[in-house]
């Protein structure tokens, strides 16, 4: 019976699996500096134009005061649901980038030879890259936007306040607290849960591809699709995609119908959680992601 | 206690051999050097080792297996796998902090003392270093952990004389010891052929000579043969034969005793004759 390798020496000061995966995901913001950094900097034109945004709300809330307090909410919110959605469409936007980067640019530049000289797995090397656009990405989006939103309502309420109105009405229709829920709400619903196997996938593909991972993410579903319009004149495959970039199984918030009736009454976990369309995705998205593992392990530099 | 057991090791990629059943074994406190020309699977047999493949055939590097263990195995290996590794956007202050918050043998102070030695600085991007400087900074990362098995492929490939030279230097004066294994793949054996306690020719993904270095030296012997001698040499078989500054320089493969200083001048061969002679000479007869 030989003696287990490392009796020999004293054993090394474990380090918390915790604070290794801290370190790792300190790695990926090191190395994709951009990813933060864009929306930082929509953050910070979305508040020089709030600026002379606030210079209008005297005329405006002139404009609104005849209106009954459901359509008075519906004007005076508008601008800061524009916000969210920019913010979001931001991060959306640098998730699909980093996701495709993730796990293709240490191959090319053959760092991975390096990373894997450290005694750090694969599945906790790919979870730190998946932690990402599931977690850092929505979590800094939903930051960013409350800190707008603030911004925006404090600059109003001052112009009004200047202007001799006073920001009561304001105030009374635009609630910060609601706001700020119905958009974790939707980041938690849509952009974590619903987008899960488009991250996924484009996780995979990055694993995956040697060169060209933009091609790989959008040609072979392409393929598929255009396959099936000639072979079964169907379009199951398009469907099914343009459900999961645009539509949803309702209960996610942010609808078009948010904008005349109490938002609140769009959160329905409930119809979101019953949705079949949910489950598969986030099952595919798993699968996904441990495939993109799998590769992980076994593919060198390109 | 062996360090690296490997039995029967093979890899196919696609339909290439690369390793065809490779046997080895290492000792701790060993320097192998594994020798062979492009392809003949160094890199893939280091691979192997090292967790980057999987493979056919028995093979336990201290005691675990390195392809369903690698991360677990890499807090006891430390290696260089082919020159500019390092990921180039990094800063160096960064890969330090980095190296020393996942790995629990890495020791920050003794990377940044060996750093101090050099031009390079905590806020250097490693894409703004040289080629040399960049092996220095790995050679310093890999120094300052306190690993039982170090693993070198070519990690001095395309770099000047001075670098290489202080590269071992370094390595040997300040990091190796006893308690410490080191394998070293390169095809600038003369570097490091005088502290090698073993050798590996690898051709064609097979082993074609395995030998500790002292039993090299009692087994082989380089003559200058004498002109006059020349026939008289020739009909002890010699291994190999070649042509330097007008002599025919013979190699022998054991027995000859004393008979051999009567041809001329008797030494050890180098490493790297030494190759050509068993490598070379099965090149030739597979070529016939």
């Amino acid at each position: 019976m030989t003696p287990e390798p490392e009796a020999l020496r004293t054993a090394p000061a474990e380090i918390p699996a915790v604070r290794r995966f801290a370190w790792l995901l300190r790695r990926e913001l090191w190395e994709s500096r951009w990813i933060y950094l864009a929306p930082f900097a929509v953050t910070g034109l979305l508040l020089l134009g709030a600026v002379p945004g606030a210079f209008q709300m005297p005329a405006k809330m002139g404009k609104v005061a005849g209106l009954a307090p459901a359509a008075q909410h519906a004007a005076l919110t508008d601008h800061y649901m524009i916000a969210s959605l920019l913010l979001m469409a931001t991060t959306f936007v640098v998730s699909l980038f980093y996701c495709l980067e993730a796990l293709q640019s240490e191959r090319r530049d053959r760092s991975i030879l390096f990373w894997k000289s450290l005694p750090v797995s694969d599945l906790a090397t790919v979870l730190s890259k998946t932690t990402v656009p599931f977690v850092i990405l929505p979590l800094l989006t939903v930051v960013l936007a409350a800190v707008a939103h603030a911004v925006m309502l404090l600059l109003s309420s001052a112009v009004l306040m200047a202007s001799g109105q006073g920001p009561g009405t304001l105030w009374a229709r635009v609630s910060l607290p609601e706001m700020w829920l119905m958009l974790l709400y939707h980041m938690v619903t849509a952009h974590i849960l619903w987008y899960a196997p488009i991250y996924g996938w484009l996780l995979f593909v990055s694993a995956w591809a040697r060169r060209a991972p933009w091609l790989w993410a959008i040609l072979p579903p392409l393929a598929v699709g255009v396959v099936e319009r000639i072979a079964f004149g169907s379009s199951v495959l398009g469907d099914l995609l343009s459900n999961r970039f645009s539509g949803g199984p309702g209960g996610m918030g942010f609808t078009a119908a948010s904008r005349t009736m109490d938002p609140l009454m769009q959160m329905t976990p409930g119809t979101f959680l019953a949705s079949a369309g949910l489950w598969v995705g986030l099952v595919v998205a798993a699968g996904f992601v441990g495939g993109a593992v799998w590769l992980r392990r076994r593919r060198g530099p390109v | 206690m062996a360090v690296i057991e490997a039995c029967g090791l093979r890899k196919v990629y696609g339909g290439n051999v690369a390793l065809d059943g490779v046997d080895l074994r290492v000792e701790e406190g060993g320097i192998l050097g594994l020798i062979g020309p492009n392809g003949a699977g160094k890199t893939t047999a280091l691979n192997a080792l090292l967790g980057l493949t999987p493979y056919e055939g028995e093979l336990r590097v201290l005691g675990r297996d390195p392809w369903r263990e690698r991360d677990r195995l890499m807090r006891d290996v430390a290696c260089i796998t082919d020159v500019a590794v390092l990921p180039r956007w990094i800063r160096v202050a960064q890969l330090l902090a980095y190296t020393a918050g996942v790995h629990p043998r890495f020791d920050r102070a003794r990377a940044e003392r060996f750093l101090e030695r050099t031009t390079i600085r905590p806020t250097h991007k490693v894409r703004e270093l040289s080629k040399g400087m960049v092996t220095q900074l790995h050679l310093a990362l890999v120094m300052a952990i306190d690993a039982r098995l170090l693993v070198l492929d070519e990690p001095t490939l395309g770099l000047d004389l001075l670098f290489r030279k202080q590269f071992y230097d370094t390595l040997l004066g300040d990091y190796y010891d006893k308690s410490r294994t080191l394998v070293v793949a390169t095809h600038q054996v003369e570097e490091i052929e005088h502290v090698l306690t073993d050798v590996l020719f690898l051709d064609r993904g097979r082993v074609v000579l395995a030998i500790g270095t002292e039993a090299l030296e009692e087994r082989y012997r380089e003559v200058a043969v004498r002109p006059e001698q020349v026939a008289a040499a020739r009909a002890l078989g010699p291994i190999h034969e070649r042509q330097a500054v007008g002599r025919s320089v013979m190699l022998f493969d054991g027995g000859h005793g004393e008979r051999l200083a009567a041809l001329g001048e008797v030494r050890t061969p180098s490493i790297a004759d030494l190759f050509v002679a068993v490598v070379g000479g099965q090149a030739q007869g597979a070529a016939r």
